[in-house]
């Protein structure tokens, strides 16, 4: 669905030198980025800020022309092709509307039903859809202006997904939502990744929303890819373990060992234990514990991904 | 023809939302008109002083400022917008435009559809219209063509112009005012008859930028009197050929800035 | 007692006055940095006066020699130059247009910034545009003179007070500018939108105002209405008849005066609206 293959974007930047003199200085946002996403992934594109996340995406949307390298997003290419790809694909920019400001978020939708030529019929089932799953009815009259962040989000969603597009780009669809808006983004984008329909990428800073939504995670800093594969893998790779939590009736042993796993934290005079699973599966692990003592309480804490990423971020901080 | 129906309801949903703040509209609709009054009023009190302006008189003055303004006000009316274009490139709104299915230029335009500048429109011609009555003309079909053909080429040619000056934020996001220097100078400089310009500044402006095709030439050629500049009787009937010329270069100027936009992204 | 009280709260060392003339000038100063960081656009602007001070320049040159004596409105040729060249650099330091700042932050609620400070707004809007008008001062101002200069015989100043008077001119100019801007923008706390009102005063005011023409050249019982029943004359026309002194002394100075009459009536109207404005801010919540 989407293939790219060393793609790249330089900027040429200006850069004060001295008082009068300025330097011309070619900045990689995206230093080669080699990708392929099969139809129906939901893909999380992560990157500190800076990293070219926004700028492959407009590589991707036909916005920016590369500097380098091949770039296919359902079998087309982005910029000479754009107006043909634009049918193909919908995109969702957190931080900009694509509604029509003064005008009731119903009137929007109606827009963009002409400017897309889509079949009436089509179309009302669309945003019956999208109206359920979201929540829309409460304030289709109202105009976008109006509209709190969390519904224009909503709406922006609709707009997006209203031409039945095969890929959706969503630029940090869930930046300044509360709560409660974040959680109504995040199911509704569950539900519809699950239909299999939709080529999902997403931007984000909310890892939440990876661990929600993506079985595929492409890590991004300084222009290259510097991970892509499974949350899972990343852990993996990272190092980083699983651990298991339990309250003892009674205070830990000196000297205990429970194989497979490295003891990590005691806490409350011994009553409570944390254990690192070094390759063992929690089960095994359990096994071994309740066998030896008795357990008040017991929890298998998963890997921080927060930590995980930033530790990513800080081995790749070189230069 | 589902393209041109995408761009009807555009057009339709910025008329709808700009009769959603009605008091405003109402007083952006009469001042729009009270400019072009002031345009001709501005000429009218000149006169009070004198009776000559660069050695033409009140109604052949007139005749060249109203061509130019109702040129003006139908290039303004559909193509002004194109000047807020440094705003959009800024803001990022230009990335929205880029991902619809439609043309960059034609959304660009209907974002801001300028219904207020429509009686200006109007009124532009209605002057033209007494300007005409005031100077006697002697009517072959010729210049019955050309006064047909003088206020619409003076609008693609000032057309031309706004793009080549919006076009200029491809480049340069920060020229400011720098744009209205050609789209507002060029319809003040073209309002009175290119004589009193010093020659240098008329070389550039009127021959150099064209700006003489846009009333000055079509005026002498109606009026019948020789061009005290040199230039020939003809000369006033290629202005649809200079407009045509002009929209040519502001369609490759524009379609290069898109370009540099999306090679930059700014 | 109270005094006593009033003293512990007061975190200055410094007596109230002295503190509120610090900020004032400290709000000066910021306005003045704001637009030096515009640089290009301070360019571009300057390239665009000078292109409408060649317009006008030759035009009105070309009515001064039409006209019988050569003194049209009766200011001599050279004089019509330094009116022509002055006015475009003038245009932008009392910024008759383009100040659409309190109008915008009123459309999107940030207004509401503005009255948790402990700066009235507009005291503090007042400074930034005192600030903005120095910078404009020294950068908009001179390159368009010096092409005047260059290009066209201009008027030198015969008179010693004409440059002092002159400054003063120019100062009282920008306040009266700007309490027109501001009663402007002020609209949009009852309209929303202000684009309206903005348009009426960017088209009145430069015409009316003498950008486009020097008021003379009107029927003196229309001009002199003008003067003393707008303050749009204040802006622009007043200061570019005191240097090209069109006037003898005593009139320029009561045009002068004139002027100071209409910034203080005006800011004190700015002072009312905004006050009705905040109450109505509160109560309604915006």
């Amino acid at each position: 669905m989407i293939r790219t293959n060393e793609l790249r974007k330089d900027f040429t930047v200006r850069v004060k030198s001295g008082r009068f003199r300025r330097e011309k200085r070619v900045v990689e946002a995206v230093a080669g980025v080699t990708l392929s996403i099969e139809p129906g992934e939901m893909v999380g594109y992560i990157g500190p800020n800076g990293a070219g996340k926004s700028t492959t995406l407009k590589m991707l949307t036909g916005v920016l022309t590369p500097s380098g390298g091949d770039v296919e997003v359902c079998g087309l290419r982005p910029v000479p092709q754009r107006t043909k790809l634009a049918l193909n694909i919908g995109v969702v920019f957190g931080q900009r509307s694509q509604l029509w400001w003064d005008l009731p978020l119903h009137e929007s939708f109606a827009l963009l039903r002409h400017i897309y030529r889509v079949p009436a019929a089509e179309h009302a089932a669309r945003l019956r859809r999208c109206r359920d799953l979201l929540d829309l009815d409460d304030f289709l009259d109202i105009p976008v202006r109006q509209l709190s962040l969390g519904q224009r989000m909503r709406g922006e969603l609709t707009a997006a997904l209203l031409h039945g597009p095969r890929v959706l780009f969503l630029d940090e669809p869930t930046i300044g939502l509360d709560v409660v808006s974040k959680q109504a983004v995040r199911s509704f984008l569950a539900e519809l990744g699950a239909t299999g329909d939709v080529t999902l990428v997403l931007t984000t800073h909310d890892l939440a929303d990876i661990e929600r939504l993506c079985e595929r995670l492409v890590v991004i800093d300084h222009g290259r890819v510097v991970h892509d594969g499974t949350i899972d893998a990343l852990h993996t790779r990272y190092g980083s373990r699983r651990s298991l939590v339990a309250d003892l009736a009674d205070p830990l042993p000196d000297g205990f060992v429970l194989p497979g796993a490295t003891l990590v934290g005691v806490e409350a005079d011994r009553h409570r234990v944390t254990f690192a699973l070094d390759g063992v599966t929690a089960g095994v692990a359990v096994a071994g514990l309740v066998a030896a003592v008795s357990i008040r309480d017991l929890s298998v804490v998963e890997p921080d991904i927060e930590d995980v990423v930033a530790r990513l971020y800080a081995s790749t901080d070189a230069p | 023809m589902g393209e041109l129906r995408a761009y009807a309801a555009l057009a339709g949903a910025q008329a709808r939302s700009v009769f959603s703040y009605r008091a405003s509209f109402l007083i952006e609709l009469f001042s729009n008109v009270g400019a072009t009054v002031f345009d001709v009023l501005s000429v009218l009190v000149l006169f009070r002083a004198t009776d000559r302006v660069g050695g033409f008189t009140l109604p052949e003055a007139l005749l060249m400022t109203s061509i130019t303004s109702a040129g003006f006000a139908l290039a303004d009316f559909t193509v002004g917008n194109v000047d807020r274009l440094k705003v959009y490139v800024r803001a990022g709104t230009l990335d929205a435009v880029l991902v619809r299915p439609l043309g960059a230029l034609p959304q660009l335009l209907l974002m801001d559809l300028p219904i207020r500048k429509l009686l200006r429109v109007v009124f532009g011609f209605g002057v033209l219209a007494v300007a005409l009555r005031m100077n006697h003309i002697d009517w072959t079909p010729a210049r019955v063509l050309l006064i047909t053909v003088a206020p619409i080429a003076a609008a693609v040619f000032l057309s031309s112009i706004f793009v080549l000056s919006a076009s200029l934020a491809f480049w340069w996001v920060d020229s400011g005012e720098l744009g209205s220097a050609f789209t507002y100078g060029g319809r003040d400089f073209t309002s009175y008859p290119i004589t009193v310009y010093g020659p240098l500044f008329r070389g550039l402006f009127a021959y150099a930028l064209g700006f003489a095709f846009v009333s000055y030439q079509p005026a002498l050629a109606l009026l019948g009197r020789p061009d005290p500049l040199g230039l020939p009787a003809w000369a006033g009937f290629a202005a649809p050929f200079v407009a045509c010329a002009a929209a040519v270069v502001a369609a490759v100027v524009w379609r290069t800035g898109i370009r540099h936009y999306r090679s930059t992204g700014s | 007692m109270v005094g006593k009280d009033a003293s512990v709260l007061t975190i200055s060392t410094v007596g109230p006055l002295r503190g509120s003339v610090t900020t004032f000038g400290a709000l000066v100063g910021s306005g003045f940095r704001r637009y030096t960081t515009y640089r290009q656009a301070t360019i571009a602007g300057t390239f665009t006066n000078i292109v409408f001070g060649y317009l006008r320049c030759y035009v009105l040159l070309a009515v001064a020699a039409g006209t019988v004596g050569g003194r049209p409105g009766g200011y001599a040729p050279d004089q019509l130059v330094t009116y022509v060249w002055l006015g475009q650099g003038l245009l932008s330091v009392v910024m008759l247009w383009g100040w659409a700042e309190l109008a915008e932050r009123i459309r999107t609620g940030d207004v509401a910034a503005d009255l948790l400070r402990p700066v009235a707004p507009l005291t503090a809007y007042l400074a930034a545009d005192l600030g903005r008008a120095a910078h404009g001062m020294l950068t908009r101002f001179i390159p368009p003179v010096v092409v005047g200069a260059l290009c066209f015989p201009m008027r030198m100043p015969t008179r010693w007070q004409t440059v002092p008077l002159f400054l003063v001119s120019v100062l009282i100019a920008v306040v009266v500018s700007f309490g027109c801007r501001y009663l402007v923008n002020a609209t949009a706390y009852w309209l929303q939108d202000a684009r309206g009102p903005i348009l009426l005063w960017t088209l009145g005011a430069g015409v009316l105002g003498g950008l486009y023409f020097p008021l003379r050249l009107l029927p003196e019982s229309v001009a002199v209405t003008l003067w003393l029943a707008t303050p749009l004359p204040s802006i622009l026309q007043t200061p570019l008849d005191v240097a090209a002194e069109r006037d003898g002394p005593a009139l320029q100075l009561g045009l002068v005066a004139l002027q100071l009459f209409w910034a203080v009536v005006l800011l004190v109207l700015a002072a009312v609206v905004q006050k009705r404005a905040e109450r109505r801010l509160v109560v309604q919540g915006g």
